[in-house]
């Protein structure tokens, strides 16, 4: 670790606490469809949408009403993203003639896109053509975060309103999330991003001659680079604000025509974790009580510091097999040091190992450096930000409304160790909103520990393996964590590829999407017909540093009990046999 | 519900296909091409016409005559562009320790009078398998190498990867670094000037 670096993560902690208050209320007006300054430009736009699509932008709708549209919008989303892939061959905008996705790699990456997931079986550079990173990713990294955005909207009026039935509606929430807020931030993003020397063309890839020719595996002389181009900077700035992650190339963010320079990966990083954070100031603005947001987060910003140190810590002490051969990994002035494996020099072991905390706190799931290359304890980060269920941070909506989840149960929990009825912002918790709490966080470890166990009793799972030992179990408890908390990135040596990973993959980001948003909003429409209970001398303070330390046990000691077996088979074992 | 609720599903995606996948990608490029047109189609490098490379790819440099890059794992030769890849080991795997030997192996047989600790990302392979740098340690590691392989001076030869290096973005943001294929370039032009002498 060194100051620098240190430095680096101070300036990216502070940045975000800073903006969440601007950008929070902003988004708050967003959603209490307020004005905005963005009205002129995006207003008739908005308009234009609800004219042609029908939709009565006054008409409140109930959970179930707006579950059934987030449902529907999700499907024909993803039937779009399946077929475009299997026509691409028939289609404009594929120079290289890039030919047509298997049905199985097809059906997970529409659903891997659809749910907001961005799971990645494919290299894009090598698969998929113009036409469908524009009209199948790019649209379902816009639309499948705004979908999130309007659920934790109509999650949020369900605790603010009292004695009513009704949450607001999806299609206006989905909207306007959309326009005002991903849009615009989208089109500035890019253009830095282009600005720093990401591409952004639709042109055919390009020949390059190699200054000294050099050869391929089978021995044959090799004199020129094909570089691969295409619209990239359009998708990346989406796919980082929208808590997607899916790389338009295969390497994702490390790959330098994606992120060519510090301040990109700077930016990119922010990006990840900048609405997220917000959110739980717009939160608390739409409660009408701002503390309630500043405390989830404080919780969520206590959890990701301690990981962050951990990952940086253990990156930096670099692979300890490799101080016999004679390699330098201390850190110093003209030596980034640490484990470098998988890793770019311009962002060094600081911002990787930052990038990587922050992706897997969130469900972004985009990487500047191979996670299946970090050091054991690095790498059990990553899997534990993902195994706390996607609620530090988290995908944005989905974050925060699974985090609203732990809260409830935290307030139940400290409710029976005092003997008084749980109560969340006058809500009175009862039997009906723990048992939508319950499933909520039951389905989730269920999923990802029941399809690992499948795997690797299976020669369809343990055959994709690549590394050896304590770490290809590690790949595949990654795969299912990943896909069953919709974060999307990989231990990637895993070939994903196959039949059975495809599917059931694609099985674990539609249960962990879909049967986590629908109880959601039933527990809305539970929370929403209560009467108000006035604050009492018995009422639990939800914004105190108490409650924050309390939400943070809760949350810890649910995922840990959940998966410390497995870590333990995995990457505690591997950090042993490194340590020997 | 159900009817009405799949038509505006149907409508609404329609709607926001054209919107965000081509109104805004279409913009994105079109501005992008205006104001930063050598940006937006790959920061190439180009000699008399012909294109040499990018500015922002690796290439693979095995000749002790140059600098070399770091490894890459992509297939099937290193620094394939059109297939970025990292190499997946983990810390433990023993093809990661292979590799880091033969490198080792390599970088000593090309300069037998260099014993000094080689620096850790000369001996690792990037996660896009196209890193265009190396950090400033790896290539004050070579200089002396390329120097007499060239007949250069030793400080020569390092004030080009001083001209070469990029240093933290903003003073703070990132790792000082080399780019290898430009500084790899400076050195055949200054090689070519004097041979025209």
């Amino acid at each position: 670790m060194t100051t620098n670096g240190m430095l680096q993560l101070f300036v990216y902690l502070a940045a975000l606490v800073v903006l969440a208050k601007p950008l929070g209320a902003f988004m708050a007006r967003v959603f209490q469809r307020e004005k905005t300054f963005l009205d002129p430009l995006f207003g008739p736009v908005e308009r234009l949408i609800y004219r042609f699509a029908k939709i009565n932008p006054d008409e409140e709708m109930d959970w179930k009403q707006n579950a059934v549209a987030f449902l529907l919008f999700n499907f024909v989303g993803l039937i779009v993203v399946y077929a475009l892939q299997r026509l691409q061959q028939f289609l404009p905008l594929n120079p290289q003639g890039l030919g047509a996705v298997s049905p199985d790699s097809s059906f997970n990456t529409a659903v891997s896109f659809a749910t907001n997931t961005n799971w990645q079986g494919y290299g894009g550079e090598t698969t998929m053509s113009y036409l469908t990173q524009m009209l199948g990713m790019t649209v379902q990294n816009f639309v499948s975060a705004a979908g999130g955005m309007a659920v934790l909207a109509l999650f949020i009026r369900g605790i603010a309103r009292h004695s009513g039935k009704t949450l607001g509606n999806f299609w206006v929430d989905m909207t306007r999330s959309t326009l005002y807020i991903l849009m615009p931030m989208a089109v500035v993003l890019a253009l830095v991003l282009v600005s720093q020397g990401s591409v952004q063309n639709l042109s055919p890839y390009v020949s390059a001659s190699l200054l000294q020719p050099t050869a391929d595996t089978s021995g044959a002389k090799v004199t020129e680079q094909v570089i691969a181009m295409g619209p990239a900077a359009s998708q990346i700035a989406i796919k980082q604000l929208g808590t997607n992650g899916g790389g338009f190339f295969n390497a994702n963010s490390a790959h330098p025509l994606e992120n060519p320079t510090p301040l990109t990966d700077f930016l990119e990083m922010f990006s990840i974790l900048m609405i997220a954070a917000a959110l739980c100031y717009t939160f608390g603005k739409m409660v009408g009580d701002t503390r309630q947001g500043w405390s989830l987060l404080a919780a969520m910003m206590i959890i990701l510091v301690v990981a962050l140190f951990v990952a940086y810590q253990a990156e930096s002490r670099g692979n300890p097999k490799f101080n016999a051969l004679g390699i330098d990994q201390f850190a110093s002035a003209v030596n980034p040091g640490g484990n470098m494996e998988g890793k770019e020099v311009r962002f060094g072991v600081a911002n990787s190992s930052l990038w990587a905390t922050v992706t897997t706190a969130a469900s972004n799931g985009s990487v500047n450096a191979m996670h299946d290359s970090f050091t054991p304890m690095g790498g059990l980060v990553t899997l534990v930000m993902m195994q706390l269920g996607e609620v530090v941070f988290g995908g944005v909506g989905s974050g925060l409304y699974g985090m609203l989840v732990f809260v409830i149960v935290a307030v139940f929990v400290a409710g029976l160790l005092v003997g008084r009825t749980p109560e969340y912002l006058g809500h009175k918790i009862e039997a009906y909103e723990m048992k939508m709490a319950s499933l909520l966080i039951l389905i989730m470890p269920l999923t990802v520990l029941l399809l690992t166990a499948l795997a690797v009793v299976s020669q369809a799972g343990t055959g994709s393996i690549s590394n050896p030992g304590p770490h290809g179990f590690s790949e595949i408890l990654y795969a299912f964590t990943s896909q069953g908390n919709n974060n999307g990135s990989a231990f990637a040596g895993l070939n994903a590829n196959t039949p059975f990973y495809n599917i059931t993959g694609g099985l674990a980001m539609l249960i962990s999407r879909y049967w986590l948003a629908v109880p959601t909003l039933a527990l809305a429409g539970s929370l929403v017909r209560k009467k108000l209970i006035p604050v009492s001398e018995g009422t639990l303070p939800t914004h105190t540093p108490l409650f924050v330390f309390w939400l943070i046990a809760v949350v810890l000691i649910v995922g840990a009990l959940n998966f410390f077996p497995a870590l333990a088979l995995g990457p505690i074992v591997e950090h042993l046999m490194m340590m020997q | 519900m159900f009817l009405k609720s799949t038509r505006t599903a149907i409508i609404t995606i329609a709607l926001f296909t054209l919107i965000t996948g081509v109104i805004y990608p279409l913009i994105v490029t079109g501005v992008a091409q205006v104001v930063f047109p050598e940006k937006a189609n790959g920061s190439l490098l180009k000699k008399d016409g012909r294109v040499i490379g990018s500015e922002l790819i690796g290439q693979p440099f095995s000749d002790s005559k140059y600098f070399w890059s770091r490894l890459s794992a992509t297939s099937p030769f290193a620094y394939n562009a059109a297939s970025s890849t990292g190499s997946n080991y983990g810390p433990l795997n023993p093809a990661l320790l292979d590799g880091a030997k033969k490198r080792i192996q390599d970088l000593r047989a090309a300069d037998t009078s260099n014993m000094q600790p080689i620096p850790v990302d000369l001996v690792t392979a990037s996660g896009s398998g196209l890193d265009p740098h190396v950090s400033v340690a790896a290539a004050l590691y070579q200089v002396k190498r390329v120097a007499r392989i060239r007949n250069l001076a030793v400080e020569q030869v390092r004030s080009l990867v001083e001209e070469n290096t990029e240093g933290r973005q903003l003073g703070f943001l990132g790792e000082p670094r080399v780019n290898v294929l430009k500084l790899n370039l400076a050195l055949d032009n200054i090689q070519s000037t004097r041979e025209a002498k």
